[in-house]
């Protein structure tokens, strides 16, 4: 297997993992992120079996870490709802503001996130929206539809 | 209503499609994901480049010293990453020294390189051949027929030959600094080929009047 160096792999895609990184989980935890995803490709690369979508097999890493994050933060706030129930607990710190369609883009379901995401940030065909989400084409197709349906409801509130 | 609905999905997905603000440049995360791969030890070779008189040089390195050095930096890095490891990254600070030896010696102030090596991508007489050339100083030249003496095999002058145009270290392993029995400048690999190992030998100050650049 004749793989390319690392370096071409980031110099092809960093731009595009961190832009989906913001989107996805937010700018807090996006830089946090991106160093997990290319670390994990990293250490992952050389035992890599197929170079013909390097940038596919990147952007499934990216969506389990995505989900990671989410994760983490619904246990952080479980955690923080805990907290400002006793009274003598500071609350913890509001996050900044930031722009309403993100935030809800971020309250999707994983696979409606990142089929939406790559569909629209990335231009990619369905076929490689499915295998990034593992799931067939007619349900990426779905579930960008009903990720944008959701998307609108907020957006025209 | 059709109308307000479609252009209301039409901002929509364009705003997706301008994507989210952006702080910051990815530069500055692609140097901190370096250090952290450094710190784990999944930066398998590493590499910088730098300007030189006879062109921009790539310097590659593995934990062990630097392993390679060349003009071609696509080229170089797509073979490296074949014969040593794909974990290729660029890391300027950890090539800070060889980066700084190599502009002293295009400076004139620097004689010889002192810079850890690492021998894996040559092997056998080849490697034995190329540790003696680098005992050859600056300024000095040797012949291809020298050079087979010096390693004992007076009449693999021809493998001699063999073993520079394969040297994945020139400038640090001085293969400029061998010329043909007869005189003749020989070939060269590097940079512009000839006129290249013609510019370093000139910089080293060696006279080349009178030598051509074919063999005879």
């Amino acid at each position: 297997m004749n793989l390319p160096p690392f370096e071409a792999v980031l110099r092809d895609n960093a731009l595009d993992v961190r832009r989906y990184l913001v989107a996805g989980v937010g700018p807090q935890e996006a830089d946090d992120c991106f160093q997990d995803v290319m670390l994990s490709a990293l250490n992952a690369y050389p035992a890599l079996r197929d170079a013909t979508n390097l940038r596919g097999w990147l952007f499934t890493i990216a969506y389990r870490k995505t989900i990671d994050v989410h994760r983490r933060g619904a246990r952080r706030r479980v955690l923080v709802a805990a907290a400002a129930a006793e009274p003598e607990v500071p609350v913890a710190h509001p996050s900044p503001p930031d722009d309403e369609l993100w935030v809800a883009v971020r309250e999707l379901p994983p696979k409606q996130r990142a089929a939406v995401l790559h569909r629209f940030l990335h231009d990619l065909p369905y076929r490689e929206i499915a295998a990034i989400i593992g799931c067939s084409e007619a349900a990426a197709r779905q579930n960008v539809r009903a990720g944008l349906a959701a998307l609108r409801e907020v957006y025209q509130r | 209503m059709t109308d307000a609905n479609t252009n209301g999905i039409g901002r929509l997905e364009a705003e997706l499609r301008a994507g989210p603000t952006i702080d910051g440049a990815v530069g500055d995360l692609l140097e901190t994901f370096v250090r952290h791969a450094a710190e784990r030890g999944i930066a398998d070779v590493v590499f910088a480049t730098t300007p030189s008189p006879v062109g921009e040089i790539t310097i590659a390195a593995t934990v062990e010293g630097v392993v390679a050095v060349g003009w071609d930096t696509d080229r170089l890095l797509a073979k490296l990453a074949v014969a040593l490891s794909p974990r290729v990254l660029e890391d300027r600070s950890r090539l800070d020294d060889a980066r700084r030896q190599m502009a002293e010696y295009f400076d004139g102030t620097r004689l010889s390189f002192d810079l850890p090596i690492d021998w894996s991508l040559t092997t056998g007489f080849r490697r034995g051949v190329l540790q003696e050339l680098a005992t050859v100083p600056f300024g000095t030249i040797v012949t291809y027929k020298d050079l087979a003496e010096r390693v004992h095999s007076p009449k693999a002058a021809r493998a001699v030959g063999s073993a520079m145009a394969a040297n994945p270290l020139p400038l640090v392993v001085p293969c400029h600094r061998v010329l043909q029995s007869g005189g003749a400048l020989g070939n060269y690999g590097g940079g512009d080929g000839p006129p290249t190992k013609a510019w370093l030998l000139r910089h080293e100050g060696v006279d080349l009047s009178g030598r051509g650049s074919t063999s005879f």
